[in-house]
């Protein structure tokens, strides 16, 4: 229970970063990606803010011996460059540049009630279960 | 400093502050794609709906503050949408992340998956942009 509204606190300013940002207007992102067009550098800046932060943080709060309520730390433990992140990733910014929303700045944008996030999201949302019996066929090693 | 920068360096040190806690109290990396999934194929874990329900908490109030926060759609088709949402979905889980599991958590945790995970897809995003627009598909 204490987990759950920590979280949707922690949901409520990631939601608030996002769109302080620009990350919820896509023309923004657009920007951003287009490199050999008229390039908009501000969205750098969101990684740099939030990078700055987080490598600081992460460091400090590790040290502890378990995070404050659980027993113990949930982070990915695999090292491996594989086939399947590569060109998932590559999917991804396809997508990204297309749509111009990534997961959570277009799932945040629900909330305007807009047309355009629904289509994407929908979309998404669809796209993950083609994934999971994708997966559930060939398990990718990912 | 260009105050369209400093909004985007603010916005990014909140959004850094907020994934900052998400370690400190649950023990967990922020990615969006992830607890989206998660919350479809493991619907047990609730906080995982507590934080999307909070994301979408976050954008109400920001469209009452001002609806230019969710302004800026690209012009294209509907059906562009489509298929740019179907890629996010199956790239980001087969991709095991995006711009917040791997461009902010796991490049601060010097992830070396998650480093050349965000290269890719920035590349990637690039590259799209440029072909897509080459080809006319923004109005």
């Amino acid at each position: 229970m204490k987990n759950s509204v920590v979280s949707f606190l922690i949901g409520i300013l990631f939601a608030m970063g996002l769109g302080i940002s620009g990350m919820t207007q896509p023309q923004k992102v657009f920007g951003f990606l287009d490199v050999l067009g008229n390039w908009d550098p501000s969205l750098m800046f969101v990684m740099i803010g939030a990078i700055s932060v987080h490598l600081v943080s992460f460091k400090l709060i590790t040290k502890r011996k378990h995070p404050i309520w659980d027993l113990k730390w949930h982070l990915p433990e695999s090292k491996e460059l594989t086939p399947a992140l590569i060109s998932g990733a590559t999917l991804f910014g396809v997508g990204w540049g297309l749509g111009g929303f990534c997961p959570g700045p277009a799932f945040t944008s629900l909330a305007s009630l807009q047309k355009t996030p629904f289509i994407f999201v929908l979309s998404m949302l669809f796209g993950m279960l083609l994934f999971y019996f994708a997966n559930s066929k060939f398990k990718f090693n990912r | 400093m260009n105050p369209e920068l400093l909004k985007s360096l603010l916005g990014g040190v909140l959004i850094g502050t907020a994934v900052s806690m998400m370690l400190l109290f649950n023990g967990r990396v922020t990615g969006i794609s992830g607890i989206i999934s998660g919350a479809m194929f493991k619907p047990k874990e609730i906080w995982r709906w507590a934080f999307l329900l909070g994301l979408l908490a976050g954008g109400f109030i920001l469209n009452q503050i001002n609806s230019s926060f969710f302004s800026g759609f690209l012009l294209s088709d509907w059906w562009t949408n489509v298929v740019a949402g179907i890629l996010v979905g199956f790239g980001t889980l087969l991709g095991s992340g995006c711009t917040s599991g791997h461009g902010v958590c796991g490049i601060s945790r010097l992830s070396v998956r998650s480093i050349v995970a965000t290269i890719t897809f920035i590349i990637s995003g690039m590259v799209s942009v440029y072909v897509f627009r080459k080809l006319g598909f923004f109005i």
